[in-house]
């Protein structure tokens, strides 16, 4: 729908079970074309600052939307959310937290720190498709963000 | 399904005929059963704050959802984002602006102001139903909002 978004979903997530659920799920509604899976909260930041394994990336273009899990090895993932929630030139990307937790704390600080969005990944497995399903189509159809500029290079 | 929200949905829209279609959309899906809709931002941050012809409502019950018009009389909707956001104790409170507009300038202010969610309203009426079905049902049953503190344990910062 919008040429300038190269990638549209953004997922951070270790577990891979979980992952490939996600990623099926997606598929299905056609919501994956344009998805790029990280594993850690490393690889997340990288991507998003272009650094690491992602240099040179155009970090201008912005994903639709980050789907995060919050236990993730090596930078958890408040930490992620924090850093692009307090960087001016990344602090417009949608970010949705995924998690299996419902406790209040990881809740209030993700709404403290700015998260868009924050789900309860239900456990069992037609309410787990039903709900990814939805948040999908929400985040990638319905939800508008800010266009990327003109690109640089082409 | 969350007894401790004693409203679900604050509809902030000053156009009479959108918030009627609104209404009856959320209706029919079962989610305006909580609803209170204001028609200016004045209004709004009188609600959410507890003050003027809400002094006395108890403000640590957040609504799930404001679904905020961008054009509103006496205070505008950034403002409100702004008031919204930049208070730590509804800063949790998530904020969807609806609204006619998809002007950039008014998509980079709403989310460096802190927007939750911008959606662009449709003008034709099939479009216009399925998006504030789609919204409404994200917004009140899939979104994990804040639950309301304890009385007593609710302290401003």
């Amino acid at each position: 729908m919008n040429p300038e978004h190269e990638i549209e979903i953004l997922l951070v997530e270790d577990n891979p079970y979980d992952a490939e659920l996600t990623i099926r799920e997606l598929t299905r509604r056609h919501l994956a074309n344009k998805l790029v899976h990280v594993k850690d909260g490393v690889e997340a930041l990288d991507y998003i600052f272009g650094t690491g394994a992602f240099a040179g990336r155009d970090t201008r273009r912005h994903p639709k939307v980050v789907l995060l899990d919050l236990k993730l090895p090596k930078v958890d993932g408040l930490e992620v959310l924090r850093v692009i929630k307090t960087d001016r030139n990344t602090r417009t990307i949608p970010v949705v937290i995924m998690t299996s937790s419902k406790e209040q704390r990881d809740v209030m600080e993700s709404y403290l720190l700015g998260v868009n969005s924050y789900v309860v990944k239900p456990v069992e497995f037609e309410n787990f498709s039903k709900a990814v399903s939805d948040l999908g189509s929400y985040w990638v159809l319905l939800n508008q963000t800010p266009d990327a500029p003109v690109p640089l290079t082409r | 399904m969350n007894a401790a929200h004693e409203i679900e949905i604050l509809l902030v829209e000053d156009n009479s005929h959108d918030a009627e279609l609104t209404i009856r959309v959320l209706t029919r899906r079962h989610l305006a059963n909580k609803l209170v809709l204001l028609k200016d931002g004045a209004e709004a941050l009188e609600f959410i704050f507890g003050t003027g012809a809400y002094a006395g409502r108890d403000t640590s019950q957040h609504p799930k959802v404001v679904l905020l018009d961008l054009k509103l009389p006496k205070v505008d909707g950034l403002e409100v984002l702004r008031a919204i956001k930049t208070d730590p104790r509804t800063r949790t409170i998530p904020v969807v602006v609806m609204t006619s507009s998809q002007e950039q300038q008014d998509l980079v202010d709403s989310y460096d102001l802190g927007v939750n969610g911008y959606v662009v309203k449709p003008v034709e009426f099939d479009q216009f139903s399925k998006v504030v079905s789609d919204l409404g049902c994200y917004w009140v049953l899939l979104n994990q909002p804040l639950e309301a503190p304890l009385a007593a344990e609710s302290r401003p910062q």
